[in-house]
């Protein structure tokens, strides 16, 4: 890389921060218990819309990693999710009736929250269909992970999106509120996952996974990125270009090693395919708030109408991070 | 060195471990070790780094002033490296040795130590070797461990700056020493020894170390050696020491940068069976470790012999995995380039070109004689072939000619990925698209078997207008002309093997046979059953006719216009047997 291309970087980084601060003023604090935070403490960081149905469960699955406290924006609910959230000593809510597209699909949003709260602390974030995975989860909290990865002086740690979904229409996987969305959506494509770098900010470009064997069979180009870059030893000067997928500094997406070797590496099981996705799906079309004109709601509108199954007969069942370690789609690198 | 006046502590003490107790962070961790080894009687001597703010150690000290069997020696800083490490374990030592001058040993252990066995354990096994020194110690020629490529040169050269701060100076200041040949010299007497940082030494071997009249030279040396703390003792020792037994007690485990791995909870089990006596480096928040081996007592092991090497496998694969990784794995974390790694797919593979042109039923046949999975032109422009006309297959990969074609490597190493364990063979030709070809050739688990110009067979029998056919063939044979120059070049890793056309029909069996044996085939001479030929009359025609009109069919070889298969009976076509020889 030349100078002029890290200048240019240093352009683009400084502009998004500027964005930041410029998007910062549409976000109305609903409950600040920032001054709660404590100097070593787990953050989570998270947008929704209409997902109070998710949060129990989500913020027991988190609270029981180890995750202190969350920051939240409430991107224009009218299920009641800040109510909901109203109360909780460890929960932070802004609220913003503004355009999820305008503000980087919320990016913006997150990365003011995170110069602000998060300097010097390692954040986590996700949506609240995400669930973090990473090697050992079943036995060490999160912070054994951030302890792991400040001693061996890593700033930034992967974790692909992988697709769960259920057996049979999607429609019938009926989520109850609290409950494991991995009860009812445990199958996963293991292997068909295409991988190629991305030259301008040097992060992986990880497309596959049932989205793109239903929705985007005709269109490689078009179907979603799964690389994502979670968790991160958050400083004031990093921002987030686009979504989570990338960062700025660069050096942050370098979570990969390209001379043989496996990084260690998590995954994200991304439940999005529930009952509550059609009426979802046709609500985010009319709100066309989503990237590339919501090309992505668009086609799933479409494919499910007809064929509303992404089970297929190679389909994987999730059991634990061990399994997927052993597929290949996340390592334990050097952890042992 | 000088003998202290011999206190009431001394007779109890009398033949007893000393422990020096190096605590840089987590106290609290360090305050319960320190208790359960002055329980079990052993005297510690606490060197806390000078970095620990002064009130954090007086709460540290005044929280362990309930018994005297503990004390705590001058502070030094310490920073990773350096010479403060070793200095605070002079310092400490010295007055253990003045202070309980009845131990019989002195173990050196950090803060983030933890005992496996319990104390009397340990005082057992070293009062039934009250002579030896444990303490790992090599020359320098001989261990494997180093990172960073400094070995004899952590002796020879100076190291005044950080290499954890100021790591450009650091380098620069190694270069430079290295161009202008700078070189110290190592005091006379001594022979560089290098080991781990945590030794148990005879009170006698460590006072004769701490009164060696030399010492002030030693230590004068020592100041600018790089990370002396694994070379100042490990040196010395051998200068005093009458019987040494070059393995560390402490049972602990670096990784691919010479960092200790860190034990956990679920570690529990492994670390019970290394029958250790102390392991580092345990997480301070792994309560049910200390719980489990502090608290309660487990007299089950009773002289046992320490066999770290019982949990060696574990952290030996990490270290693999992270420096080399599983081969054939593309994902978010390996990316390997492809002349950074040797195997750039999972498993050996087949790729035949030419064969189901000349083979009526080529692809069954093979499948059913080797039990590979053989698909069809998995490369063809507008589908993928996979055996069986699968839509789907292992992995949940589509037969998606688009997909494939966005990344055909990642769409081939996905398929050798998803199916290790089976052999996959498929088929290639020059109507295919021929993308994929230079990551193949440079595979060296392909193994290529090309006819070439055999995709002239199914033309000679294509009905149509003649020029077409003729700008066809013209196409397939500059196609296949420069897929084989890449084949052939010298970079090439994979196994490739090239008949013309009419080379292979002159003896087919003989490289079926090798195809065969390569593929595992049990006993491939005894070959029940071949592929039947294609019928190959017009064919020599065929090529004259290309000819005539101006083309120059040349990868087939030499066909006459009337072609007289040699091998293969003209008519009645029927498959034959080949007898075993």
């Amino acid at each position: 890389m030349g100078l002029w291309q890290s200048y240019r970087m240093r352009i683009r980084r400084k502009y998004r921060l500027a964005r930041a601060l410029r998007k910062s003023r549409e976000l109305t604090s609903v409950q600040d218990n920032t001054k709660a935070i404590r100097p070593d403490d787990i953050l989570l960081v998270s947008t929704m819309r209409n997902e109070q149905i998710r949060l129990p469960y989500f913020l027991e699955y988190y609270r029981g990693l180890g995750v202190d406290h969350f920051l939240f924006v409430d991107n224009g609910s009218t299920d009641g999710t800040s109510e909901y959230l109203t109360g909780m000593p460890d929960v932070s809510v802004w609220r913003t009736e503004a355009s999820y597209q305008r503000a980087g699909f919320g990016i913006d949003w997150l990365n003011y929250l995170k110069r602000r709260y998060a300097h010097g602390h390692w954040v986590l974030v996700v949506d609240p269909d995400e669930f973090f995975i990473y090697p050992f989860c079943d036995t060490r909290p999160i912070r054994a992970l951030t302890d792991w990865l400040d001693n061996s002086a890593i700033r930034s740690f992967s974790a692909m999106l992988i697709d769960v979904y259920p057996k049979g229409r999607v429609e019938d996987a009926v989520y109850q509120p609290g409950q494991d969305p991995l009860e009812i959506a445990h199958w996963f494509d293991s292997g068909n996952y295409t991988i190629s770098q991305n030259p301008t900010y040097g992060n992986l470009w990880i497309q596959g996974g049932p989205r793109a064997r239903m929705f985007f069979a005709d269109r490689p180009k078009k179907a979603p990125a799964l690389n994502k870059i979670p968790l991160v030893k958050w400083h004031r000067k990093y921002a987030y270009v686009s979504s989570t997928h990338a960062l700025l500094p660069r050096g942050l997406n370098r979570v990969f090693e390209t001379g043989g070797g496996e990084k260690a590496s998590g995954a994200l099981l991304h439940a999005k395919f529930l009952d509550t996705f059609g009426a979802k799906a046709q609500e985010e079309l009319k709100r066309n708030q989503h990237y590339a004109e919501s090309a992505e709601y668009k086609a799933y509108a479409e494919v499910l109408e007809d064929a509303p199954e992404l089970w297929c007969k190679w389909s994987e069942r999730y059991i634990n991070w061990r399994q997927l370690e052993i597929l290949g789609l996340m390592s334990k690198g050097n952890w042992a | 060195m000088k003998r202290g006046q011999v206190s009431s502590l001394e007779a109890e003490n009398s033949g007893t471990v000393g422990i020096v107790m190096l605590v840089h962070t987590a106290l609290d961790r360090a305050k319960q070790v320190a208790r359960h080894w002055a329980a079990g009687g052993c005297p510690v001597v606490i060197h806390v780094d000078r970095k620990v703010p002064q009130s954090e150690f007086n709460r540290f000290r005044s929280a362990l002033s309930e018994t005297d069997l503990i004390s705590f020696s001058r502070r030094h800083r310490c920073e990773w490296g350096t010479w403060g490490i070793v200095a605070a374990a002079l310092s400490a030592s010295e007055q253990m040795l003045r202070q309980h001058p009845g131990v019989r040993h002195v173990y050196l252990a950090s803060g983030s130590c933890l005992p496996l066995r319990p104390v009397q354990d340990l005082v057992d096994y070293l009062a039934a070797r009250p002579d030896t020194d444990f303490i790992e110690s090599a020359t320098t020629a001989d261990v494997p461990w180093i990172v960073g490529g400094l070995d004899v040169e952590r002796f020879t050269l100076r190291f005044p700056f950080s290499w954890k701060r100021h790591r450009y100076l650091f380098d620069r200041y190694v270069d430079l020493q290295r161009k202008l040949r700078i070189k110290r010299r190592i005091p006379t007497g001594l022979v560089p020894h290098m080991g781990s940082q945590w030794w148990c030494l005879t009170a006698k071997t460590l006072s004769a170390i701490l009164a060696d009249p030399d010492r002030p030279i030693y230590d004068h040396y020592f100041r600018k050696v790089w990370i002396p703390d694994e070379s100042y003792f490990q040196t010395l020792a051998r200068l005093h020491s009458a019987k040494i037994e070059s393995r560390s007690l402490t049972l602990s485990k670096f990784d691919f940068e010479g960092k200790p791995h860190i034990f956990y909870d679920d570690h529990l089990q492994l670390l019970r069976r290394s029958d250790c006596f102390v392991a580092r480096k345990i997480w301070p928040r792994a309560d049910r470790l200390y719980d489990t081996f502090l608290d309660s007592p487990r007299g089950v092991i009773t002289g046992v012999e320490p066999n770290p090497g019982k949990i060696d496998r574990v952290f030996s694969k990490a270290v693999e995995r992270r420096t080399r990784g599983r081969a054939g794995l593309y994902m978010q974390s390996r990316y390997p380039h492809q002349w950074a790694v040797k195997d750039v797919t999972a498993n050996p593979y087949s790729v035949f070109q030419g064969f189901s042109e000349l083979f009526q039923g080529f692809d069954i046949w093979l499948a059913k004689t080797t039990g590979a999975r053989v698909h069809g032109h998995l490369f063809a422009p507008d589908s993928v072939e996979f055996a069986g006309d699968e839509p789907i297959v292992n992995g949940a990969l589509s037969a998606n000619a688009k997909w494939r074609d966005y990344n055909p490597e990642r769409f081939l190493t996905n398929l050798v990925w998803n199916t290790r364990g089976e052999r996959q063979c498929f088929q290639f030709g020059p109507q295919d698209r021929q993308k994929i070809v230079p990551f193949i050739a440079l595979d060296p688990n392909a193994q290529i078997s090309v006819i070439s110009g055999a995709w002239a067979i199914p033309l000679s029998r294509a009905k149509g207008s003649f020029s077409e056919l003729r700008r066809i063939a013209a196409h397939l044979q500059r196609t296949e002309a420069a897929q084989l120059r890449i084949l052939q070049k010298h970079q090439t890793k994979a196994r490739v093997r090239i008949w013309t056309m009419a080379e292979f029909i002159e003896a087919p069996m003989e490289p079926l046979r090798n195809i065969l044996e390569e593929l595992g085939v049990q006993g491939p001479r005894h070959l029940n059953e071949v592929p039947k030929m294609a019928d190959l009359e017009g064919f020599g025609l065929f090529l004259q006719n290309l000819k005539n009109q101006g083309m120059h069919p040349y990868l087939m070889g030499d066909f006459p216009v009337e072609h007289e298969p040699s091998v293969v009976p003209k008519s009645p076509r029927k498959t034959y047997l080949v007898r075993k020889t």
